[in-house]
This record gives C-alpha cells, structure tokens and sequence, in this order.
C-alpha cells in the first residue's frame, strides 16, 4: 500500500485499520560493527475500536512497538502505518498529539496542577480558555475524579491510584481516536490495580477508542484485551482473541499460562 | 573598642565601598547569568558547542585571579586598569558555575517526563520552555548562588587593579598594617557572602519541585 496521503483530515482504510506493522524490523546500531534487532518483521493489524494487548516478557520489544506507533523511533525497514499513512510520512508533532499516551506512575509534570497537566494537549492545541476548562472538567469526571476536589491539586498530593487516573485523563483530553498505553498499571497495589482495570475496561468499550496495551502481565491481557499479541525476541509468536489465546500450541503461551497456575499457587500459600 | 570607633567615624567611607562591591558584584553577575543560562541551554542539544563552552568556562575558573586581572589589562577595550576590566573577570569568573548548573539542571530531568512531553506532542523548544526550564529551576539558582559567593570574594582583590569596593580597604590595611582598616573591608564582604548565601539559598528551597 503506497502511503502518501493529502495532508488533511486522514481517515482509517477501508477496512477499518487504523494501525497496522508492515514488515517492520527496527535496529539499534552499536558503533558501525554490531546492530542489534528489537523488533524482527512485525506484522500486525488494529482495527477501530479494538483493544490490543501486547504482551511479552521484559525486553521482549512490546514497547519498542509502542513507540514505533507514535513515531518516537522510526522503522529501520518495514512501515508502520497510522490511519492509512505511514509514520515516516507523518508530520510527527501532529501524529502525536492526535494519539494519547499514558505510561507507568502517570509521567505527569511534577510542576503543573492535575487541570494543567490534563490541559496539556488542548493548551499546545491552543484551544481557548472556556473550552479547554470544559474539557479538563469532563475528562476527570470520566476517570472518576472531582474537578472541585482534585484540579488545583500538584500530582505530589495525589496517590498513585489518582495519578493514573489523571494519566488517563490527559490522553483522553483532546479527544484521540487511538490511545497507547504502556505498563500504566503496573506500579500500583493490586487492589488498586484490580480495580483501575474494571473501570478502564469500561471506559474502553464505552468511549470506542482503538487501544493499543503494553503488559507483561498475563491476567491483565486476558482481562482487557480484544485480540492478544504475543511477543518474544522481537518477533510475534503468537496471537488471538482472549478466549482463544490460552489454547495456542506454542512454548511461550504455555510459559506464560504457567506462570499464572504459580502465581494462583503463590496466593494459596501467602494465605495459609 | 578602637575597631569600633573606627568603624563609626568612616562609616560613610565603608558604606561607599560596600555599595561599590555589590554594584560589581551585581553587574558581572547579571552579565553571567544573561550569558550563561541561555548557553547551557543552546549545549543541551550540540554535543560540540558544550565541549567548547564547559572547556572555556573552566579553563576561565583555574586561571588565579590575580593572574585573570593581570592578563585582562593589556587587552584592548576591554582591559585596562579599573571597574571595566573587573566586570570582565568576574563574569568570567561566574559563567562556570552558572553554566555548569543550568547543564545539568537541564539534562538531569526524570526521563520519563521527557519521554511523557514527546509523546504528546511537545516541540523541543517547547519541551525546553515548559518542562526542563521550570523543573531545573532550583539547580540554576544554585549555580547563580556558588557563583555570587565566588564574585563577592574575588571582587575584593579588584582593589588591586583600581575597581574599588571593599578591598581597597583590605589591600591598605595590609600596607599600613592597619587592623582596623583591613576588617573594615574584610568583616562586610564576609557579611554580604554569607547574606547572599543566606538569600539565595532561601530561593532556592522555594523553587524547588518535588
């Protein structure tokens, strides 16, 4: 598919793609001798509203991928492809903020009040000001906080269970059509977790954003997804749907099936 | 009791000379910090401008300062016997530190607030004016704090070359072997270090984000 568009108002293709991984490898060079490959022939599709998981152990590339997404690393070969264009093509400020992004502990300005770090986007947007405190207060209401209570709040004050949800908000905040979420739960108690990933669960399915989801945690896979991708050693080694996706015969789906029978065996032992 | 008297009966004198020091002090810092924020932020990105500029910045801060003013008065314009060729050293003098802090205030943000500010879309500048600058904020001030000491101190020694300030009371005081006339420079530009040191330092802790 030959990826020059108009600029403009880009739309998904046809059939509904709004990312998709062609061929992709992507190579760090160490010095000119060594390269090292991160992510070997990625071939993957996100089709509207989809949530996709990527899961894989530590180093494996899932956020290696993630970034390629949004255009903070660009393929060595391959293209990856964002509602029909690829990001090469891309005017790179504008593919990003029109993508949201949340990662680990919220990565929120230790220096600007929750209203001001959710108001970021729509501020470099230059939205006015009625419109832009309009939409703060709409999407704190959405992640379940009060405006009143939390918006003049420093991110210090908050807990991490309210940084995340502010994490989310700030994405959510100019109204992305695709959301990249990398490990976003994973610092957080696991009551808080549990919780957070009911609610984002939801949120998901209600607001129809295609969403692409960096885990390494298999339950969170299960719960969230709507198709699983499975990598190891930069390469895809397996994918499906979450019903699906424990049946595949492959060593490292049985790893990670494993890992959780030890983990439930774990529990049992802890409550003895 | 004799200091005292002395100190009432020239205290016009001593009140001139002080306000004479914190005037150069006051210039050769501005000029510092007017050069010296915005260079460390042009080196975050050009890996050979910095070297050049740290390597000055240091080579200017080995340099003693007597040798500084020394080899400062033969140079046209701006040399000279006289306030001008001390501005010059002393802001030579307060462009490491200044320099040096702003550096790595700028490049010792939490990377994954760098990461969070691409990835929504900041512009570089925009990443420079809006999250690096703000959050190296207190670092900065802390090399403006390290250089005005340095100043205050060394402005002292451009008595020698006919700046004024306070040190003309301490070079006279050695020459006549005068106590009272050397602690009549010596005790005020102590008292404005550590008073700027106090200040600053104040700033400092305010400025910070946690």
């Amino acid at each position: 598919m030959n990826s020059i568009k108009p600029m403009g108002k880009p739309a998904t293709t046809g059939n509904g793609e709004v990312i998709a991984f062609r061929d992709v490898y992507y190579r760090v060079e160490n010095g000119s001798v060594a390269s090292r490959e991160l992510v070997s022939g990625a071939e993957l599709t996100v089709r509207n509203g989809e949530t996709l998981v990527l899961l894989g152990r530590s180093g494996s590339g899932k956020t290696t991928l993630l970034r390629l997404i949004n255009g903070m690393l660009l393929p060595s070969s391959g293209a990856v492809e964002v509602e029909g264009r690829a990001t090469k093509e891309w005017d790179l400020i504008r593919l990003r903020r029109g993508i949201g992004y949340v990662i680990q502990e919220g990565g929120l300005f230790p220096h600007f009040t929750v209203a001001e770090n959710v108001g970021l986007v729509p501020t470099l947007e230059n939205w006015d000001e009625a419109r832009k405190t309009v939409r703060v207060e709409e999407v704190l209401h959405i992640v379940g906080l009060d405006p009143k209570e939390f918006g003049e709040r420093k991110p210090r004050e908050l807990s991490g269970g309210q940084r995340q949800r502010v994490g989310v908000a700030r994405a959510l905040a100019a109204d992305p059509k695709i959301l990249l979420m990398d490990e976003p739960f994973a610092a957080l108690d696991p009551v808080t977790r549990a919780e957070l990933q009911k609610e984002f669960r939801e949120l998901a399915r209600r607001l129809g954003k295609t969403i692409v989801f960096v885990t390494h945690d298999l339950r969170e896979a299960l719960f969230l997804a709507t198709n699983i991708v499975l990598l190891a050693g930069g390469k895809v080694v397996a994918s499906g749907a979450p019903e699906n996706f424990l049946k595949i015969d492959h060593p490292e789906v049985r790893a990670f099936a494993e890992s959780l029978v030890v983990s439930d065996a774990d529990r049992v032992g802890e409550s003895a | 009791m004799s200091y005292w008297r002395f100190f009432l009966e020239h205290r016009s004198e001593i009140l001139g000379a002080t306000l004479e020091h914190v005037e150069l002090v006051l210039i050769a810092m501005g000029i510092a910090i007017v050069i010296g924020v915005p260079l460390g932020m042009a080196i975050v990105h050009r890996a050979a401008l910095r070297n050049v500029a740290l390597g000055l910045a240091s080579i200017f801060q080995t340099i003693p300062s007597l040798a500084l003013f020394g080899f400062l008065i033969p140079i046209p314009f701006i040399g000279g016997i006289g306030k001008r060729t001390a501005i010059v050293a002393l802001t030579l003098y307060a462009l490491l530190p200044i320099l040096r802090n702003t550096y790595v205030g700028l490049t010792g943000i939490d990377a994954t607030l760098l990461e969070a500010a691409e990835a929504m879309g900041m512009t570089r500048s925009q990443i420079m004016m809006r999250v690096r600058l703000p959050l190296a904020l207190s670092v900065i001030l802390a090399g403006v704090r390290t250089a005005t000491v340095i100043t205050i101190g060394v402005a002292t020694i451009a008595a020698a070359i006919g700046a004024g300030g306070l040190g003309t009371f301490i070079f006279r005081g050695v020459a006549l072997v005068s106590d009272s006339l050397l602690l009549a420079g010596a005790i005020p530009a102590a008292l404005l270090a550590i008073l700027a040191d106090v200040l600053l330092g104040r700033l400092e802790r305010r400025l910070k984000v946690v």
